[in-house]
Protein backbone atom coordinates (compact mmCIF):
# COMPACT_ATOMS: atom_id res chain seq x y z
CA UNK A 1 0.00 0.00 0.00
CA UNK A 2 1.19 3.51 -0.79
CA UNK A 3 1.04 5.73 2.30
CA UNK A 4 1.09 9.53 2.23
CA UNK A 5 3.33 10.69 5.08
CA UNK A 6 1.62 13.08 7.45
CA UNK A 7 -1.89 12.61 6.02
CA UNK A 8 -4.62 12.14 8.63
CA UNK A 9 -7.78 13.24 6.87
CA UNK A 10 -11.00 14.61 8.23
CA UNK A 11 -12.86 11.31 8.13
CA UNK A 12 -16.24 12.59 7.07
CA UNK A 13 -17.11 9.16 5.86
CA UNK A 14 -20.64 8.93 7.18
CA UNK A 15 -22.63 5.78 7.82
CA UNK A 16 -21.01 3.00 5.77
CA UNK A 17 -24.34 1.59 4.64
CA UNK A 18 -25.26 4.97 3.13
CA UNK A 19 -22.01 6.36 1.75
CA UNK A 20 -20.50 4.30 -1.09
CA UNK A 21 -16.75 3.64 -1.33
CA UNK A 22 -14.58 6.62 -2.26
CA UNK A 23 -17.30 9.17 -1.45
CA UNK A 24 -17.44 11.87 1.21
CA UNK A 25 -20.42 13.68 2.68
CA UNK A 26 -21.31 17.26 1.90
CA UNK A 27 -24.13 19.54 2.97
CA UNK A 28 -23.65 21.69 -0.14
CA UNK A 29 -25.22 20.98 -3.47
CA UNK A 30 -22.36 21.39 -5.96
CA UNK A 31 -23.15 22.01 -9.62
CA UNK A 32 -21.49 20.20 -12.52
CA UNK A 33 -22.48 20.88 -16.11
CA UNK A 34 -20.57 20.58 -19.35
CA UNK A 35 -22.04 23.71 -20.89
CA UNK A 36 -24.12 26.81 -20.27
CA UNK A 37 -27.31 26.54 -18.21
CA UNK A 38 -30.34 26.41 -20.56
CA UNK A 39 -33.43 28.48 -19.70
CA UNK A 40 -36.47 27.03 -21.44
CA UNK A 41 -39.76 28.90 -20.85
CA UNK A 42 -42.40 26.65 -19.33
CA UNK A 43 -44.86 27.35 -22.16
CA UNK A 44 -42.32 25.87 -24.59
CA UNK A 45 -41.42 22.95 -22.35
CA UNK A 46 -42.63 19.44 -23.18
CA UNK A 47 -41.70 15.96 -22.07
CA UNK A 48 -41.71 13.27 -24.74
CA UNK A 49 -41.24 9.54 -24.69
CA UNK A 50 -40.30 8.33 -28.14
CA UNK A 51 -39.39 4.94 -29.52
CA UNK A 52 -42.63 3.22 -28.50
CA UNK A 53 -45.62 2.44 -30.71
CA UNK A 54 -46.44 6.19 -30.77
CA UNK A 55 -44.52 9.13 -29.31
CA UNK A 56 -46.22 10.47 -26.20
CA UNK A 57 -45.82 14.13 -25.21
CA UNK A 58 -46.90 16.10 -22.16
CA UNK A 59 -46.96 19.88 -21.89
CA UNK A 60 -45.78 21.45 -18.63
CA UNK A 61 -49.34 21.78 -17.34
CA UNK A 62 -50.21 18.23 -18.33
CA UNK A 63 -47.03 16.98 -16.75
CA UNK A 64 -47.70 18.79 -13.49
CA UNK A 65 -51.21 17.33 -13.40
CA UNK A 66 -49.79 13.77 -13.32
CA UNK A 67 -49.73 12.05 -9.93
CA UNK A 68 -46.50 12.96 -8.15
CA UNK A 69 -44.34 11.43 -5.43
CA UNK A 70 -41.98 13.02 -2.90
CA UNK A 71 -38.99 10.70 -2.57
CA UNK A 72 -36.32 11.33 0.10
CA UNK A 73 -33.11 9.86 -1.26
CA UNK A 74 -29.31 9.86 -0.95
CA UNK A 75 -27.40 11.11 -4.00
CA UNK A 76 -23.85 10.33 -5.07
CA UNK A 77 -21.79 12.33 -7.58
CA UNK A 78 -18.90 10.70 -9.42
CA UNK A 79 -16.77 13.69 -8.36
CA UNK A 80 -17.03 12.07 -4.89
CA UNK A 81 -19.54 14.05 -2.93
CA UNK A 82 -22.58 12.33 -1.48
CA UNK A 83 -25.55 14.08 0.04
CA UNK A 84 -28.01 12.29 2.30
CA UNK A 85 -31.76 12.70 2.71
CA UNK A 86 -32.44 15.00 -0.23
CA UNK A 87 -36.16 15.67 -0.74
CA UNK A 88 -37.67 15.88 -4.21
CA UNK A 89 -41.04 15.98 -5.86
CA UNK A 90 -41.72 14.58 -9.29
CA UNK A 91 -43.42 12.02 -11.43
CA UNK A 92 -42.35 8.41 -11.24
CA UNK A 93 -40.96 7.09 -14.55
CA UNK A 94 -43.27 4.11 -13.99
CA UNK A 95 -46.23 6.48 -14.26
CA UNK A 96 -44.89 7.95 -17.50
CA UNK A 97 -44.19 4.59 -19.09
CA UNK A 98 -47.73 3.41 -18.36
CA UNK A 99 -48.81 5.75 -21.16
CA UNK A 100 -46.46 4.13 -23.69
CA UNK A 101 -46.75 0.86 -25.52
CA UNK A 102 -43.26 -0.54 -26.04
CA UNK A 103 -40.98 -3.56 -25.70
CA UNK A 104 -37.70 -1.66 -25.25
CA UNK A 105 -34.97 -2.57 -22.79
CA UNK A 106 -32.98 0.67 -22.71
CA UNK A 107 -33.52 4.40 -22.81
CA UNK A 108 -31.52 7.50 -23.62
CA UNK A 109 -32.59 10.60 -21.72
CA UNK A 110 -32.34 13.75 -23.85
CA UNK A 111 -32.11 17.28 -22.57
CA UNK A 112 -32.01 20.97 -23.36
CA UNK A 113 -28.42 21.85 -24.15
CA UNK A 114 -27.85 18.56 -25.95
CA UNK A 115 -26.91 16.42 -22.94
CA UNK A 116 -27.80 12.74 -23.08
CA UNK A 117 -27.39 9.77 -20.76
CA UNK A 118 -28.23 6.12 -21.24
CA UNK A 119 -29.97 3.78 -18.81
CA UNK A 120 -31.37 0.27 -18.85
CA UNK A 121 -35.13 0.45 -18.30
CA UNK A 122 -34.57 -1.78 -15.29
CA UNK A 123 -32.87 1.18 -13.64
CA UNK A 124 -35.71 3.54 -14.54
CA UNK A 125 -38.63 1.40 -13.40
CA UNK A 126 -39.82 -0.25 -10.22
CA UNK A 127 -40.06 2.95 -8.18
CA UNK A 128 -36.37 3.81 -8.63
CA UNK A 129 -36.53 6.86 -10.91
CA UNK A 130 -38.47 10.09 -11.27
CA UNK A 131 -38.69 13.21 -13.40
CA UNK A 132 -38.36 15.75 -10.60
CA UNK A 133 -39.47 19.39 -10.70
CA UNK A 134 -39.05 20.32 -7.06
CA UNK A 135 -36.14 20.13 -4.65
CA UNK A 136 -36.35 20.74 -0.92
CA UNK A 137 -39.85 22.16 -1.23
CA UNK A 138 -39.06 24.71 -3.95
CA UNK A 139 -39.12 24.77 -7.72
CA UNK A 140 -35.96 23.17 -9.06
CA UNK A 141 -33.33 25.86 -9.80
CA UNK A 142 -32.08 26.04 -13.39
CA UNK A 143 -28.50 25.40 -12.20
CA UNK A 144 -29.69 22.14 -10.64
CA UNK A 145 -31.60 21.11 -13.74
CA UNK A 146 -34.89 23.00 -13.53
CA UNK A 147 -37.57 23.08 -14.68
CA UNK A 148 -37.21 19.31 -14.48
CA UNK A 149 -34.47 16.73 -14.22
CA UNK A 150 -34.26 13.00 -14.15
CA UNK A 151 -33.70 11.59 -10.66
CA UNK A 152 -32.08 8.14 -10.52
CA UNK A 153 -30.51 8.20 -7.09
CA UNK A 154 -29.17 4.65 -7.01
CA UNK A 155 -26.75 5.49 -9.84
CA UNK A 156 -24.04 8.19 -9.96
CA UNK A 157 -25.70 11.55 -10.34
CA UNK A 158 -24.63 12.22 -13.94
CA UNK A 159 -27.39 9.73 -14.81
CA UNK A 160 -29.91 12.11 -13.22
CA UNK A 161 -29.91 14.25 -16.34
CA UNK A 162 -30.57 17.95 -15.81
CA UNK A 163 -33.00 19.88 -18.06
CA UNK A 164 -34.47 16.58 -19.24
CA UNK A 165 -36.99 16.79 -22.06
CA UNK A 166 -37.70 13.17 -22.73
CA UNK A 167 -36.72 9.56 -23.04
CA UNK A 168 -35.86 7.77 -26.24
CA UNK A 169 -36.60 4.06 -25.86
CA UNK A 170 -34.13 1.63 -27.44
CA UNK A 171 -33.57 -2.08 -27.92
CA UNK A 172 -29.87 -1.71 -27.18
CA UNK A 173 -27.75 0.29 -24.78
CA UNK A 174 -26.20 3.31 -26.47
CA UNK A 175 -23.66 5.49 -24.63
CA UNK A 176 -24.76 9.02 -23.78
CA UNK A 177 -22.63 12.13 -23.32
CA UNK A 178 -20.39 11.27 -20.39
CA UNK A 179 -20.56 7.58 -21.23
CA UNK A 180 -18.87 8.48 -24.55
CA UNK A 181 -16.31 10.59 -22.71
CA UNK A 182 -14.71 8.10 -20.39
CA UNK A 183 -17.43 7.43 -17.83
CA UNK A 184 -18.99 4.07 -17.04
CA UNK A 185 -21.96 2.80 -19.04
CA UNK A 186 -24.06 2.07 -15.92
CA UNK A 187 -22.51 3.95 -12.99
CA UNK A 188 -23.42 2.02 -9.86
CA UNK A 189 -21.77 3.90 -6.96
CA UNK A 190 -21.76 0.83 -4.69
CA UNK A 191 -19.63 -0.96 -7.29
CA UNK A 192 -17.56 2.22 -7.90
CA UNK A 193 -18.41 2.10 -11.59
CA UNK A 194 -16.89 5.51 -12.30
CA UNK A 195 -14.97 5.14 -15.53
CA UNK A 196 -14.64 2.88 -18.54
CA UNK A 197 -13.46 -0.53 -17.43
CA UNK A 198 -14.45 -0.12 -13.76
CA UNK B 1 -5.12 9.82 -27.86
CA UNK B 2 -4.55 9.01 -24.26
CA UNK B 3 -7.70 9.36 -22.24
CA UNK B 4 -10.22 9.03 -25.03
CA UNK B 5 -8.84 5.66 -25.94
CA UNK B 6 -8.19 4.13 -22.54
CA UNK B 7 -10.52 1.18 -22.69
CA UNK B 8 -9.00 -0.94 -19.96
CA UNK B 9 -9.54 -0.22 -16.32
CA UNK B 10 -7.74 2.85 -15.05
CA UNK B 11 -5.48 1.62 -12.31
CA UNK B 12 -4.04 3.48 -9.34
CA UNK B 13 -0.39 4.43 -9.82
CA UNK B 14 2.02 5.39 -7.08
CA UNK B 15 3.48 8.86 -7.68
CA UNK B 16 6.28 10.67 -5.90
CA UNK B 17 6.20 14.38 -5.22
CA UNK B 18 9.22 15.52 -7.23
CA UNK B 19 8.95 19.24 -6.51
CA UNK B 20 6.64 21.78 -4.93
CA UNK B 21 6.31 25.35 -6.18
CA UNK B 22 4.32 28.00 -4.31
CA UNK B 23 2.11 29.98 -6.71
CA UNK B 24 0.10 32.25 -4.39
CA UNK B 25 -0.57 32.25 -0.64
CA UNK B 26 -3.34 29.68 -1.15
CA UNK B 27 -2.12 27.80 -4.18
CA UNK B 28 0.74 25.46 -4.84
CA UNK B 29 1.98 23.42 -7.79
CA UNK B 30 3.15 19.86 -7.28
CA UNK B 31 5.30 18.10 -9.82
CA UNK B 32 4.68 14.37 -9.69
CA UNK B 33 6.90 11.55 -10.83
CA UNK B 34 4.49 8.77 -11.83
CA UNK B 35 6.12 5.83 -13.59
CA UNK B 36 3.53 4.16 -15.82
CA UNK B 37 1.48 7.32 -16.41
CA UNK B 38 0.32 7.12 -20.02
CA UNK B 39 -0.09 10.82 -20.71
CA UNK B 40 -3.09 13.07 -21.00
CA UNK B 41 -4.85 15.65 -23.16
CA UNK B 42 -4.86 19.35 -22.27
CA UNK B 43 -7.88 20.02 -20.04
CA UNK B 44 -8.22 16.56 -18.53
CA UNK B 45 -8.17 15.78 -14.82
CA UNK B 46 -7.13 12.90 -12.64
CA UNK B 47 -8.13 11.32 -9.36
CA UNK B 48 -5.67 11.59 -6.51
CA UNK B 49 -5.78 9.33 -3.47
CA UNK B 50 -4.11 9.78 -0.10
CA UNK B 51 -3.73 6.94 2.40
CA UNK B 52 -3.11 7.60 6.09
CA UNK B 53 -0.92 5.34 8.24
CA UNK B 54 -3.96 3.45 9.52
CA UNK B 55 -5.27 2.80 6.03
CA UNK B 56 -7.88 5.59 5.92
CA UNK B 57 -8.17 6.92 2.37
CA UNK B 58 -9.51 10.03 0.71
CA UNK B 59 -9.68 10.79 -2.99
CA UNK B 60 -10.44 13.89 -5.01
CA UNK B 61 -10.27 15.01 -8.64
CA UNK B 62 -7.73 17.61 -9.77
CA UNK B 63 -7.18 19.24 -13.13
CA UNK B 64 -3.82 18.61 -14.73
CA UNK B 65 -1.80 21.82 -15.14
CA UNK B 66 1.00 20.60 -17.37
CA UNK B 67 0.98 20.32 -21.15
CA UNK B 68 0.83 16.81 -22.59
CA UNK B 69 4.39 15.57 -22.82
CA UNK B 70 5.78 17.75 -20.02
CA UNK B 71 6.42 16.57 -16.46
CA UNK B 72 3.08 15.95 -14.79
CA UNK B 73 2.02 18.84 -12.56
CA UNK B 74 -1.08 19.67 -10.55
CA UNK B 75 -1.90 23.11 -9.18
CA UNK B 76 -4.04 22.94 -6.08
CA UNK B 77 -5.86 25.63 -4.10
CA UNK B 78 -6.25 25.14 -0.35
CA UNK B 79 -9.90 24.95 0.67
CA UNK B 80 -10.01 25.79 4.34
CA UNK B 81 -12.52 23.11 5.28
CA UNK B 82 -11.03 20.68 2.80
CA UNK B 83 -9.57 17.28 3.46
CA UNK B 84 -7.12 16.63 0.63
CA UNK B 85 -6.20 20.12 -0.56
CA UNK B 86 -4.72 21.31 2.78
CA UNK B 87 -2.40 18.29 2.73
CA UNK B 88 -1.30 18.97 -0.84
CA UNK B 89 -0.81 22.73 -0.31
CA UNK B 90 0.63 22.81 3.22
CA UNK B 91 2.04 19.41 4.13
CA UNK B 92 3.29 17.43 1.15
CA UNK B 93 6.98 17.75 0.36
CA UNK B 94 9.50 16.32 -2.03
CA UNK B 95 9.67 12.54 -1.73
CA UNK B 96 6.14 12.07 -0.35
CA UNK B 97 3.91 9.57 -2.10
CA UNK B 98 0.38 9.86 -3.44
CA UNK B 99 -1.63 7.70 -5.83
CA UNK B 100 -3.09 8.76 -9.16
CA UNK B 101 -5.74 7.40 -11.50
CA UNK B 102 -6.47 8.85 -14.89
CA UNK B 103 -6.51 10.76 -17.10
CA UNK B 104 -10.26 11.42 -16.99
CA UNK B 105 -12.67 13.39 -19.14
CA UNK B 106 -12.90 13.60 -22.91
CA UNK B 107 -14.95 16.75 -23.39
CA UNK B 108 -13.25 19.69 -21.68
CA UNK B 109 -10.13 19.19 -23.80
CA UNK B 110 -8.25 21.11 -26.48
CA UNK B 111 -5.90 19.09 -28.66
CA UNK B 112 -4.64 21.96 -30.78
CA UNK B 113 -5.53 20.42 -34.13
CA UNK B 114 -7.94 23.20 -34.99
CA UNK B 115 -7.14 26.72 -36.12
CA UNK B 116 -10.23 28.59 -34.93
CA UNK B 117 -9.71 31.09 -32.10
CA UNK B 118 -9.82 29.79 -28.55
CA UNK B 119 -11.27 31.86 -25.73
CA UNK B 120 -10.31 30.76 -22.24
CA UNK B 121 -12.21 32.27 -19.32
CA UNK B 122 -10.82 31.51 -15.88
CA UNK B 123 -12.01 32.36 -12.39
CA UNK B 124 -9.28 31.86 -9.77
CA UNK B 125 -7.91 28.33 -9.69
CA UNK B 126 -10.20 27.55 -12.62
CA UNK B 127 -7.20 28.62 -14.65
CA UNK B 128 -5.48 25.27 -14.12
CA UNK B 129 -6.93 23.18 -16.97
CA UNK B 130 -6.84 26.27 -19.20
CA UNK B 131 -3.14 26.71 -18.43
CA UNK B 132 -2.59 23.17 -19.71
CA UNK B 133 -4.15 24.34 -22.99
CA UNK B 134 -2.02 27.51 -23.14
CA UNK B 135 1.13 25.51 -22.45
CA UNK B 136 0.12 22.90 -25.01
CA UNK B 137 -0.44 25.61 -27.61
CA UNK B 138 3.02 27.00 -27.01
CA UNK B 139 4.64 23.57 -26.93
CA UNK B 140 3.20 22.40 -30.26
CA UNK B 141 3.55 25.79 -31.97
CA UNK B 142 -0.16 26.09 -32.73
CA UNK B 143 -1.15 29.22 -34.63
CA UNK B 144 -4.73 29.25 -33.33
CA UNK B 145 -5.29 32.64 -31.68
CA UNK B 146 -5.83 32.07 -27.97
CA UNK B 147 -7.02 34.65 -25.47
CA UNK B 148 -7.24 34.10 -21.72
CA UNK B 149 -9.59 36.27 -19.68
CA UNK B 150 -8.51 35.68 -16.11
CA UNK B 151 -10.44 36.90 -13.08
CA UNK B 152 -8.60 36.95 -9.73
CA UNK B 153 -9.31 38.66 -6.44
CA UNK B 154 -6.02 40.54 -6.06
CA UNK B 155 -2.72 40.72 -7.90
CA UNK B 156 -1.10 38.39 -5.40
CA UNK B 157 -3.83 35.83 -6.07
CA UNK B 158 -3.00 35.65 -9.79
CA UNK B 159 -1.78 32.12 -10.44
CA UNK B 160 0.98 31.68 -13.09
CA UNK B 161 1.31 35.45 -13.46
CA UNK B 162 4.92 35.51 -14.70
CA UNK B 163 4.55 32.54 -16.99
CA UNK B 164 1.42 34.05 -18.52
CA UNK B 165 3.33 37.27 -19.15
CA UNK B 166 6.12 35.32 -20.81
CA UNK B 167 3.69 33.40 -23.01
CA UNK B 168 1.95 36.62 -24.04
CA UNK B 169 5.29 38.34 -24.70
CA UNK B 170 6.17 35.76 -27.32
CA UNK B 171 3.79 37.60 -29.63
CA UNK B 172 2.62 34.43 -31.34
CA UNK B 173 -1.10 34.93 -30.88
CA UNK B 174 -1.51 34.21 -27.16
CA UNK B 175 -2.98 37.06 -25.14
CA UNK B 176 -3.95 37.41 -21.49
CA UNK B 177 -6.39 39.93 -20.04
CA UNK B 178 -6.65 40.22 -16.26
CA UNK B 179 -9.43 41.49 -14.10
CA UNK B 180 -8.90 41.97 -10.36
CA UNK B 181 -12.21 41.93 -8.54
CA UNK B 182 -11.31 42.79 -4.96
CA UNK B 183 -8.23 44.97 -4.83
CA UNK B 184 -6.02 46.58 -7.45
CA UNK B 185 -2.45 47.81 -7.05
CA UNK B 186 -1.66 51.49 -7.72
CA UNK B 187 -1.45 52.17 -11.42
CA UNK B 188 -3.43 49.02 -12.35
CA UNK B 189 -4.43 49.23 -15.99
CA UNK B 190 -6.41 45.99 -16.28
CA UNK B 191 -10.07 45.49 -15.48
CA UNK B 192 -11.26 45.96 -11.90
CA UNK B 193 -14.61 44.22 -11.74
CA UNK B 194 -16.37 40.91 -12.02
CA UNK B 195 -16.94 39.60 -15.50
CA UNK B 196 -20.05 41.18 -17.06
CA UNK B 197 -21.47 41.39 -20.59
CA UNK B 198 -19.70 44.71 -21.38
CA UNK B 199 -16.36 43.34 -20.29
CA UNK B 200 -16.90 40.20 -22.35
CA UNK B 201 -17.89 42.29 -25.37
CA UNK B 202 -14.55 44.11 -25.15
CA UNK B 203 -12.40 41.02 -24.64
CA UNK B 204 -14.07 38.10 -26.42
CA UNK B 205 -13.52 37.26 -30.09
CA UNK B 206 -16.45 38.41 -32.22
CA UNK B 207 -19.10 35.72 -32.61
CA UNK B 208 -18.63 35.51 -36.38
CA UNK B 209 -15.18 34.02 -35.79
CA UNK B 210 -16.93 31.04 -34.16
CA UNK B 211 -14.43 30.59 -31.35
CA UNK B 212 -14.09 27.54 -29.15
CA UNK B 213 -14.67 28.52 -25.56
CA UNK B 214 -13.52 26.94 -22.32
CA UNK B 215 -14.81 28.41 -19.07
CA UNK B 216 -13.67 27.16 -15.68
CA UNK B 217 -14.39 28.54 -12.23
CA UNK B 218 -17.08 28.60 -9.59
CA UNK B 219 -20.66 27.93 -10.64
CA UNK B 220 -21.61 31.58 -10.34
CA UNK B 221 -18.57 32.65 -12.35
CA UNK B 222 -19.17 30.08 -15.08
CA UNK B 223 -22.84 30.98 -15.44
CA UNK B 224 -22.04 34.71 -15.62
CA UNK B 225 -19.41 34.12 -18.30
CA UNK B 226 -21.46 31.64 -20.33
CA UNK B 227 -24.66 33.70 -20.19
CA UNK B 228 -22.72 36.85 -21.17
CA UNK B 229 -21.15 35.11 -24.15
CA UNK B 230 -24.53 33.84 -25.32
CA UNK B 231 -25.76 37.45 -25.17
CA UNK B 232 -22.91 38.32 -27.54
CA UNK B 233 -24.22 35.81 -30.04
CA UNK B 234 -22.10 32.81 -29.08
CA UNK B 235 -23.86 29.48 -29.57
CA UNK B 236 -24.18 27.41 -26.39
CA UNK B 237 -22.58 24.48 -28.19
CA UNK B 238 -19.28 26.42 -28.54
CA UNK B 239 -18.98 26.84 -24.81
CA UNK B 240 -17.49 24.07 -22.72
CA UNK B 241 -17.65 24.54 -18.99
CA UNK B 242 -16.13 23.07 -15.90
CA UNK B 243 -17.42 24.19 -12.51
CA UNK B 244 -16.27 23.74 -8.99
CA UNK B 245 -18.47 24.58 -6.05
CA UNK B 246 -17.62 24.73 -2.38
CA UNK B 247 -17.31 20.98 -2.43
CA UNK B 248 -15.18 20.67 0.66
CA UNK B 249 -12.48 18.89 -1.28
Amino acid sequence: MVFSRGFRGKRREGPPDRVPPGQYLTDDFPVLSAGPTPHTPLDEWTFTIQGGAEPVTWTWDEFRALPSETPTVDIHCVTRWSKLDTVWEGVSVDTLLEAVEHDASYAVAFCDGGYTTNLPLEDLTGGKAWVAYSYDGDDLDPEHGGPARLLVPHLYFWKSAKWVRGLSLRDEDEPGFWESNGYHLRGDPWLEQRYWGD
Amino acid sequence: MAGAAVLGRLTWLGAEVAAVVPETPRVRTLELYAPGWLGHRAGQHLDLRLTAEDGYQAQRSYSIASAPGDSLTLTVERLDDGEVSPYLVDEAREGDMVELRGPIGGYFVWDGNETEPVLLVAGGSGVVPLMAMARHRSRIGSTAPMRLLFSSRTLEDVIYREELERLAAEGDGFEVVHTLTREQPPGWTGYSRRIDPELLAEVAFPAHERPRVYVCGSTRFVDAAADGLIELGYEPAWIRTERFGATGS
